[in-house]
């Protein structure tokens, strides 16, 4: 099937659901808003499979490369004839694995809120939102130009503010709704300002046009430099910054462990699987602009994405509550995708890093997602988010457990599961690029496999704790989900991503480094054991640890006081000095001049009304006396 | 039969202005006043019909026009009046220095 007019659908049809759900509120029983939003999700599902299958198996390639296609391109505002936006539909290899990422865990997410949020109020605004969310991370990744993908990179940040702050009435998820919000918009402003560089300069949106190797616009322009650097770095360096907030790459991460004050499925869809790696696929799209016209903010990208994987996996370690793992887990893991992008190549084998940043993604979707799920039915059971009101769990929740440890192994890089594969790409892309970006990448997965498995131990295993009633394993509707996600979580490393998603969308071959799987398969390893040593049994060395660490390790769970630095700098620095002398100013100036105003008027129609006597006589004089002045000066002056 | 000179009524005419004018402007009581406007009233008709006279003795507007305003006067008279009556009726006096209610 050659014609793709039906991917229309993908994004309408959650949009549709939006309006369905979100206008008719509470006409209807809860649960039938949560079938209806779920079924049409699964209608979508289907299509993006579909779409997938068809692009990937079953459309012609020309010279062995994909082409990118593009069914829907329509005008949208048209302002001149240069100045155009357009909103369509464009695939190609990223865009369309990113449709079966999405549509997967946005429909197992829409499963397991069936069960999950039962009985919460606003069970159809969830469902609303969610579709809302659907809608817009859709139309991200299937925008034709970068402008369409500013509308709906937007659009996502208003649907994560409104899940965040679902329950409207908890303080700290106004504020980290609120948090989550102005970051990424702050962030956003950079991309837009990116955004109108490039296309000042290129005069086009098109990412057809931009990203095409041999007749880019932006080529003639590396050479036109404002303060040193080229304006296309500046662009890039600023669309980045945008994707950077997104994706919570530091120092713009401040937003996402706040985050987790949403309820949880929200944290699997939105801020563990799709939108945080919206700034990844920015990237990813604009990959060519990046590697060809740009490279040294490509290496900033490595930089900063190697930097965010320790640094989020050195907080992972000492934080109690579970969703925080997961988030800094997620940041670290993010961190990952933007260094393989940073260290990747063009074409072939040297682009093994973008395959690997891609591959990742896809793998880590599923199952950081499914650890969200998994944590979500444990919060469920338990009523809490801390590891330490559980403990023993492994009985009373044994599908969660299971698929929970799955996950567990699958991140920590076990082989043949599927973040074994994804990530050892990664580690390979970044050995060959860069020593220190791999050794650093090589600690951080020993951390990862330290600190997952310290959440699984306290979990699973230790000691019982009291618990109000004895926890019970969740529903089905909840338990599938989490099963869909494990068999992504195993399976999903072996397609052959190398054949499907690449830098210039020719398939290559690549094959397992052992001499570098091999070390980090023991590191992984390592971490295990050293996680099975300390939290197996409860064991006082982890309080040990943390005597002996002493400050560091406060620092570290305070998350290097970045909140407290940014609170200072606006509070202290922004709200004090800069806002106190904007308001003196506008207080004084310009509000003293505007009264100043009316204040000569009121004072000098004081003086005067006292003409306005009411003496008949007196107004006849006066008008007596000026006709005749004006008589004398006619007579006399004119003439 | 010597004709009279222009600037004889010309001369009447121009006291009976300023007469009308001053006590227009210094007398108190209203009916006075109105006095004083028909004064300067009729002074002007004085004006119509002498100029007319030497002007274009065999045409009649400076006649007409005086007619007019002899008629246009009576009117405004008797509104004048009523609305005196009224200004009475209200303050009790026609004293043109206590109607003084529109002011500032």
């Amino acid at each position: 099937m050659d014609n793709f007019s039906y991917t229309i659908l993908i994004p309408a049809l959650p949009l549709a659901m939006f309006l369905l759900i979100g206008l008719t509120g509470h006409k209807f029983k809860a649960l039938v808003y949560g079938i209806v939003g779920t079924a049409s999700l699964g209608i979508i599902t289907i299509l993006s499979y579909i779409t997938a299958i068809s692009y990937f198996w079953g459309t012609e390639k020309v010279e062995e490369a994909f082409q990118t296609i593009i069914p829907f391109n329509f005008e949208w505002l048209n302002f001149t004839e240069t100045l155009q936006i357009k909103m369509g539909v464009l695939l190609d290899p990223i865009s369309v694995m990113m449709l079966v990422v999405i549509t997967t865990v946005s429909f197992a997410v829409h499963l397991y809120s069936i069960g999950y949020m039962k009985g919460e109020i606003g069970f159809s605004r969830f469902f609303s939102f969610l579709s809302l969310f659907s809608f817009s991370m859709i139309g991200l990744v299937l925008a034709t130009n970068i402008f369409q993908m500013y509308i709906f990179w937007e659009l996502v940040g208003v649907s994560s503010f409104l899940l965040i702050g679902y329950y409207y009435e908890k303080p700290s998820a106004v504020a980290a709704s609120k948090k989550a919000f102005i970051v990424t918009r702050f962030a956003d402003f950079g991309f837009l300002i990116g955004i109108l560089i490039l296309s000042y300069f290129t005069g086009t949106f098109d990412f057809e046009t931009l990203t095409n190797p041999e007749s880019s616009p932006v080529a003639s322009f590396v050479g036109t430099s404002f303060l040193g650097i080229s304006v296309i770095s500046w662009a890039l360096m600023l669309i980045f910054i945008g994707g950077a907030g997104k994706s919570a790459m530091f120092p713009l991460h401040i937003w996402l462990p706040d985050a987790m004050e949403g309820p949880t499925p929200v944290s699997a869809l939105i801020h563990a699987a799709t939108m945080v790696v919206a700034g990844v696929y920015l990237v990813a799209r604009m990959f060519v602009v990046y590697h060809l016209w740009a490279p040294d903010v490509q290496e900033i990208i490595a930089w900063i994405g190697g930097f965010t994987s320790l640094f989020a996996a050195i907080i992972a370690v000492t934080q109690y509550d579970i969703k925080r793992v997961l988030a800094f887990s997620t940041l670290s893991q993010i961190g990952y995708m933007m260094l393989a992008l940073g260290v990747s190549g063009y074409g072939e084998h040297e682009g093994v890093g973008y395959m690997a940043s891609m591959f990742h993604l896809f793998t880590h979707a599923m199952f950081k997602a499914l650890l969200f799920l998994g944590a979500g039915s444990i919060i469920h059971a338990v009523h809490s988010n801390y590891m330490y009101d559980m403990g023993g769990l492994r009985k009373y929740l044994p599908i969660t457990h299971i698929t929970f440890l799955i996950a567990c192994l699958t991140i920590s890089g076990v082989p043949f599961l599927s973040g074994f594969y994804s990530k050892d790409e990664i580690l390979v892309a970044a050995f060959e690029h860069n020593k220190i970006l791999f050794a650093i990448e090589f600690i951080v997965a020993g951390i990862t496999a330290f600190y997952m498995f310290r959440l699984y131990f306290n979990i699973f295993w230790g000691e019982e704790k009291e618990y109000h009633h004895t926890p019970h394993e969740s529903p089905l509707v909840m338990t599938i989900p989490l099963m869909i996600l494990a068999f992504g979580s195993i399976f999903a490393g072996y397609l052959p991503f190398s054949h499907l998603v690449t830098s210039d969308k020719m398939p290559f071959d690549t094959h397992i480094e052992w001499a570098i799987a091999i070390p980090s398969i023991l590191i992984g390893f390592a971490g295990i054991a050293v996680a099975w040593v300390m939290y197996k049994k409860k064991t006082n060395i982890p309080d040990k640890m943390a005597a002996f660490f002493g400050g560091f390790y406060k620092t570290v769970y305070n998350k290097f006081y970045i909140d407290e630095i940014y609170l200072f700098v606006t509070k202290k620095i922004l709200f004090n000095i800069v806002s106190r002398s904007i308001a003196w100013f506008d207080r004084h100036i310009v509000d003293g001049s505007m009264n100043g105003i009316a204040n000569v008027i009121y004072f000098s129609s004081k003086k005067i009304k006292g003409l306005q006597s009411g003496q008949l006589q007196q107004y006849g004089a006066v008008f007596i006396a000026g006709a005749l002045g004006l008589l004398l000066f006619v007579i006399y002056l004119v003439s | 039969m010597q004709e009279i000179p222009l600037y004889y009524f010309l001369t009447v005419s121009t006291l009976m202005f300023f007469i009308g004018v001053a006590g227009f402007i210094i007398r108190r009581n209203l009916i006075t006043i109105l006095m004083s406007i028909e004064l300067i009233l009729n002074s002007v008709n004085i004006n119509f019909v002498a100029i007319n006279r030497y002007l274009f003795p065999d045409q009649l507007q400076g006649h007409f026009f005086s007619l007019f305003i002899v008629a246009i006067a009576a009117a405004e008279a008797s509104v004048a009046i009523a609305l005196i009556i009224n200004i009475y009726r209200k303050f009790n006096s026609i004293e043109v220095t206590e109607v003084n209610e529109m002011k500032y």
